[in-house]
C-alpha cells in the first residue's frame, strides 16, 4: 500500500499563476449563531447581571476611596513615604485606576454576556461616486468656472494668483523679530565672554584656581570669572538670560598631565602652564557638555553621542561622530599664581554651523 | 431567555389604544431633529457594523490614550508656568530648595510635590504619551502587515503616518517643557541639529531661540506648539482618520460569509459602542495605575537645566532613540567645508535626511505596491502576512533597520549592562544597520513562503493528527485528517498573485509604446515580488488530493482495526461539516 501521504507533493513554485475563475472551495456561508449560556440559562443571565453590577459598585467604592485618599494623605514634605512617590500619588493612582478599570471591564462584560451577540451583515458600497454623479459634478464645476471666466482671462488669473502668492512675503517677514534686532547677529557665535587676563574659576563656587593646586591627572570643571561678578573683581552683573548664554559657551575643562605627554600643535606651545591645559567643555558635534575623563589615556568622552577627544593631542577626535577637536583656551598665570586666559578661544565653540569658517 | 413583551397587547379592550404623548426624551429628540435633521444621518450609522478582531483594537488604544492626554494635559496647564524667568525654588522638595531655576522647572516641581494628584497627572500624561506613540506604531505595523493600506485606504495610511510624525514632535516638545537638566540637554542637541542645516540653519536656530542658545524664549514657544498648534492638527487629522474609517467601513478577515462585498460584525449600537466605550475606561484605568505606581521622568532627580552640566547615560524618550542611534554610529569626521561654508554630514545625514526619508518611504509603500502590482481593485479583505511574502519581508527589513538604530541609540547603556566595549558595539552597528535588514528580508520572505506551503499541505493532505500508523510491510506514517470546510475555505480565501507582464516595446500597430521602459521595470519588480510565492491549490488539485486520500482510506479499511486517527481524541463525532470543530 502506498504510504506517501506524509510526504509533501512537489509544487511548481515558479509557474506564473493562472487566474482561476472558480474558487477551489465554495464559501460555506456564515456559521449559524450559537446561543451563549446567558441566552438560554436564566441563572447564568442573573449571575452575569450580578457580576456586572458588583463591578460597577466596586468602581463607585474605589472612586469614593480616591476622595478619601485625596484628603487623608499629605503631599509636600512626605513625598517619598511610599514607593518613592508618596502615599498620595500611589493611592490616588491606584483608586482611580481600579475605578476606571472596573467600569471598563463591567461594560465590556455587559456587551459580551448580555447584549445581543448575533453578527450582522452589511453590504459595502464602492468608495467611488457613481459615474452619473461624477459627470454631474464635472458639469457643475465647468459651468461655474465658465461663468467665472477665469480660464478665458489669463491676465486676471495670473495676477490674482501672483497677488495671493506674494502675500507669503509678509507672512515670512513677520517672523523676523522672533529674534529681535541685534539678537539675530550670528557673529556672536564666534566669541565667548573670555578675554585676556580673565581668571579661571571653579564652576560651582566661583573661586579662582591656583596653578600649583592642580595635581597631575586632575580634571577641573571651570568657568570664566565674569560669570561670578563681585565687587572685588569688578565684573558687571549679567541678566539671567545672558548668563545662561555665556555659561553655555564659556564652560571649560582644565586638566594637568605630564608636560612630556602633551603633543602641542604648532603655535600652541605656549598655551599651557606646566602641563596644565584647557579646552572648551562644549562638544563640537551637537553641543553637549563633555564630562567623562579617563586620566590614564587623557581621553574625554561626550555622554550624548560618545565622541571621544584626546586631550594630550590637541583634543583631536579619536572616536565617535564629532568632526573637529575641542577649541583650546590659551593659559597663563597671573602674579598671584592663578590661572588666567591669554585670550578668547580662537575659533567658535560648540556645534558646527554653516557660516562657521567665515567668521 | 427574556421574552419581548412590548408587542403583546396588555389589555383586551374593545377600543383601539391611542398613541400616548412622547416622553421628555422623545420631545427633546424631536426638538433637536426639527433643527438639525440628525435622524437621517443616524438611521444609517446607529447600527453600522464593525468587524471584530483583537488586532483592530490597537488603533483604539492610540485614540483613547490621546483622549487621556487631552484630559491630563488640561489639568497640568492649570499650574504649569512656561516661563524661563529665573526664580529661587522654595517649595517642599528639600534637595532643591534655595537653588536657582527657571519658573517652568519650579512650577513642574510644584505640580509634583505641592499639588495633590499633580504628580499622578504628570506621570499619567507622560505614560499616556508613550502608549500613544507605541500604539500608533503597532497599529501601523498591523495595517501594513495585513495589506489594509491598499486601495481605497491609501489616503488614510498617509494621514496615519503624519499622525505618527506629529505625535513624535508633540512628545519631544512636551518632555522639553520642564526645563530640567535632561530635557535641556535634548534641546541643546536640537539646537545643534538646526545649526547643521545648510544655508538657513544658523538663522533658524537664532529665530527659534530668540537669539543665542538658550535664551529666554524657547520654553514659552515650545509650550504653545505643544498645547495648541500640534494638538489642534492632531485632533483634526484624527477626526479625518475616523471619518475615512467610517466611510470606507473597516476591513475584515476573510472567512465563511465574509467577502469583499460585505462587512460582518456587531452593530455600533449597542455592542460596538459598549466595547469601544468600555475599552476607553480600561485604557484610562491602566494609564492611571501606571501613573500611580511607575515613576517616570523624575525631573527633581535631574535638577534644573545648566548648560555646563550633563549626566552620563543621557537618553531621549524612546521614540526619539532611532535617529539618535544613527547620529551615534556616524563615522568620525564627516564634515566638509565648501567655498568656506561648513556642511556637517555627521548631523545632516542621520537627523535631517534619514527620518524624513523613512517617513517618505513609509508614506509611499501603498502607492509603490499598487504601481508594481498594477492592482486597481478595492480591497476590504485582509491578507495574512505570509500571503504577501515580499511586503511582509520589506516591513520586517524596515523594522530591523529601525530596531538596530534604536539599539545603537542605547550603545552606552548596552556597553555598561553587558560590560562590552562601546567602540566595538558602535563598529558592529555601523555594519549591522546595512546587513541586518537584508538578512531579515531574506529570512522573512523564505519563512512566509514555507508557511504558504504548510497551508497548502493542510488543504491537500489535512492536518497532522499526531497518530502514527504502521503498515503491514512495516512502514510508519503519520495520519493526516482533512480540516473542516470552514477552515479550508478560510485558507483559500485569497487572491492568486498575478505577475504584471509588460505589453512589449511595440503595440499592435508596431508603434513603440510610450512607457515601455517603466513598464519593463514594473514587470521585473512584479516578478521579483511574486515569483516565489506559493499559490493556493486549484479545484482540480484539491479534488485529486481528496481522491487520493479516499483511495488510501479504502486500502486501510481492509485491516482488522481500521485506523482513522480518531481513536485518541474526541473529534470523531464533531468534526463534520455540520458541526464545525470547536475549541473546547
Amino acid at each position: 500500500m502506498s504510504n506517501d501521504n506524509h510526504t509533501p507533493v512537489k509544487h511548481d513554485d515558479s509557474h506564473v499563476p493562472v487566474h482561476a475563475a472558480a474558487e477551489p472551495i465554495a464559501d460555506p456561508g456564515l456559521a449559524p449563531h450559537t446561543w451563549r449560556p446567558t441566552d438560554v440559562d436564566p441563572r447564568a443571565e442573573k449571575r452575569a447581571e450580578r457580576q456586572i453590577a458588583a463591578m460597577f459598585i466596586a468602581a463607585m467604592i474605589s472612586a469614593v476611596l480616591f476622595v478619601v485618599a485625596y484628603f487623608s494623605f499629605e503631599v509636600g514634605d512626605n513625598w517619598d513615604t511610599f514607593a518613592g512617590m508618596g502615599a498620595s500619588t500611589v493611592s490616588l493612582g491606584v483608586t482611580l485606576g481600579i475605578s476606571l478599570l472596573l467600569i471598563g471591564v463591567g461594560i465590556i462584560h455587559l456587551a459580551r454576556k448580555l447584549m445581543a451577540d448575533a453578527e450582522m451583515v452589511e453590504m459595502r458600497h464602492p468608495a467611488a461616486s457613481p459615474p452619473e454623479d461624477r459627470e454631474a459634478t464635472l458639469e457643475a464645476l465647468n459651468a461655474g468656472l465658465d461663468e467665472a471666466g477665469i480660464g478665458r482671462r489669463p491676465l486676471v488669473r495670473n495676477t490674482m494668483l501672483g497677488a495671493v502668492g506674494v502675500l507669503g512675503l509678509p507672512a515670512v517677514v513677520l517672523l523676523r523679530d522672533l529674534a529681535p534686532g541685534s539678537t539675530l547677529d550670528i557673529g556672536k557665535l564666534a566669541t565667548t565672554i573670555w578675554e585676556p587676563g580673565m581668571r579661571l574659576v571653579r564652576d560651582v563656587v566661583g573661586t579662582p584656581i591656583l596653578a600649583s593646586e592642580i595635581e597631575v591627572g586632575d580634571l577641573i570643571n571651570a568657568a570664566p570669572e565674569a560669570l561670578f561678578p563681585t565687587e572685588e573683581n569688578g565684573y558687571p552683573e549679567l541678566e539671567a538670560g545672558d548668563e545662561q548664554v555665556q555659561k553655555a559657551k564659556g564652560a571649560i575643562i582644565v586638566v594637568r598631565m605630564d608636560p612630556d605627554d602633551i603633543i602641542a600643535m604648532t603655535g600652541r606651545e605656549k598655551w599651557t602652564v606646566d602641563g596644565i591645559i584647557c579646552y572648551s567643555k562644549i562638544c563640537t558635534h551637537v553641543g553637549c557638555p563633555i564630562s567623562l575623563y579617563e586620566r590614564t589615556t587623557h581621553h574625554v568622552l561626550c555622554p550624548c553621542h560618545q565622541s571621544t577627544f584626546d586631550l594630550a593631542d590637541s583634543a583631536k577626535v579619536i572616536f565617535g561622530p564629532a568632526a573637529r577637536p575641542l577649541p583650546q583656551l590659551p593659559l597663563a598665570v597671573d602674579e598671584e599664581g592663578h590661572l588666567v586666559a591669554q585670550s578668547d578661544f580662537n575659533e567658535p565653540v560648540g556645534a558646527s554651523y554653516w557660516e562657521r569658517e567665515k567668521q | 431567555m427574556s421574552v419581548d413583551t412590548s408587542k403583546v397587547a396588555t389589555s383586551n379592550r374593545t377600543t383601539a389604544a391611542t398613541t400616548s404623548k412622547p416622553g421628555p426624551a422623545g420631545s427633546l429628540a424631536t426638538c433637536a431633529d426639527d433643527r438639525l435633521g440628525l435622524a437621517t444621518v443616524m438611521k444609517k450609522n446607529l447600527r453600522k457594523v464593525f468587524p471584530d478582531h483583537w488586532s483592530f483594537m490597537l488603533g483604539e488604544i492610540a485614540l483613547w490614550s490621546f483622549v487621556v492626554l487631552l484630559l491630563t494635559g488640561v489639568f497640568l496647564t492649570l499650574w504649569f508656568n512656561p516661563s524661563m524667568g529665573h526664580v529661587t525654588y522654595e517649595g517642599s522638595y528639600d534637595q532643591l530648595r534655595g537653588i536657582g531655576m527657571s519658573e517652568s522647572m519650579a512650577s513642574t516641581l510644584n505640580i509634583s510635590f505641592d499639588v495633590r494628584g499633580g504628580l499622578l497627572m504628570r506621570q499619567m500624561h507622560h505614560w499616556a504619551a508613550m502608549i500613544f506613540i507605541a500604539s500608533m506604531m503597532v497599529h501601523l505595523l498591523r495595517v501594513a502587515f495585513t495589506g489594509a493600506y491598499r486601495k481605497p485606504r491609501e489616503l488614510n495610511w498617509v494621514i496615519g503616518c503624519i499622525l505618527l510624525l506629529l505625535g513624535t514632535l508633540e512628545g519631544f516638545t512636551g518632555y522639553s517643557l520642564p526645563d530640567d537638566l535632561l530635557s535641556g540637554t535634548g534641546v541643546r542637541a536640537a539646537d545643534g541639529f538646526l545649526k547643521a542645516s545648510p544655508v538657513v540653519g544658523t538663522y533658524m536656530s537664532f529665530l527659534l531661540f530668540g537669539g543665542e542658545f538658550p535664551g529666554e524664549s524657547i520654553i514659552p514657544r515650545l509650550y504653545i506648539v505643544h498645547v495648541l498648534l500640534i494638538p489642534g492638527i492632531l485632533l483634526a487629522l484624527i477626526a479625518a482618520h475616523m471619518l475615512l474609517l467610517v466611510y470606507h467601513k473597516h476591513t475584515q478577515w476573510p472567512g465563511p460569509g465574509r467577502t469583499e462585498q460585505n462587512v460582518v460584525g456587531y452593530p455600533m449600537l449597542p455592542v460596538y459602542a459598549a466595547k469601544a466605550g468600555g475599552f476607553f475606561f480600561m485604557v484610562f484605568g491602566v494609564i492611571s495605575l501606571m501613573g500611580g505606581l511607575l515613576s517616570i521622568n523624575p525631573v527633581w532627580k535631574f535638577g534644573p537645566y545648566d548648560p555646563t552640566k550633563v549626566t552620563a547615560g543621557s537618553q531621549p524618550d524612546w521614540y526619539m532613540g532611532w535617529p539618535d542611534g544613527a547620529l551615534r554610529i556616524m563615522p568620525t569626521g564627516w564634515e566638509t567645508v565648501l567655498f568656506g561654508y561648513t556642511i556637517s554630514w555627521n548631523v545632516l545625514i542621520p537627523i535631517l535626511l534619514l527620518p524624513p526619508l523613512m517617513l517618505v518611504i513609509l508614506i509611499l509603500l501603498p502607492f509603490l505596491e499598487g504601481w508594481v502590482t498594477g492592482d486597481k481593485r478595492d480591497h476590504h479583505l485582509l491578507q495574512r502576512p505570509r500571503n504577501a511574502p515580499t511586503r511582509t519581508a520589506v516591513m520586517v527589513a524596515l523594522m530591523t533597520f529601525y530596531g538596530l538604530l534604536w539599539a545603537a541609540g542605547g550603545n552606552d547603556i548596552i556597553a555598561i549592562k553587558l560590560h562590552a566595549s562601546i567602540n566595538q558595539i558602535t563598529y558592529f552597528m555601523r555594519v549591522a544597520v546595512f546587513l541586518g535588514p537584508i538578512l531579515a528580508f531574506w529570512i522573512t520572505r523564505r519563512w512566509c513562503i514555507s508557511l504558504q506551503r504548510h497551508d497548502n499541505d493542510k488543504l491537500l493532505h489535512g492536518y497532522e493528527t499526531g497518530v502514527i500508523t504502521r503498515s503491514p510491510d512495516g512502514q510508519y506514517a503519520e495520519r493526516h485528517l482533512p480540516i473542516s470546510t470552514a477552515a479550508a475555505y478560510t485558507l483559500t480565501a485569497r487572491d492568486r498573485d498575478e505577475v504584471f507582464t509588460s505589453q512589449g516595446d511595440t503595440d499592435a500597430a508596431g508603434v513603440a509604446s510610450p512607457n515601455s521602459r517603466s513598464e519593463k521595470l514594473r514587470a521585473r519588480l512584479s516578478t521579483w515580488m511574486y515569483v516565489h510565492n506559493v499559490q493556493k491549490p486549484t479545484a482540480a488539485e484539491l479534488e485529486e488530493a481528496h481522491h487520493h486520500a479516499e483511495h488510501e482510506a479504502e486500502l486501510t479499511s481492509g485491516l482488522d482495526h481500521p485506523v482513522d486517527g480518531h481513536q485518541f481524541d474526541d473529534h470523531r463525532l464533531r468534526d463534520t461539516d455540520d458541526v464545525p470543530l470547536r475549541d473546547h
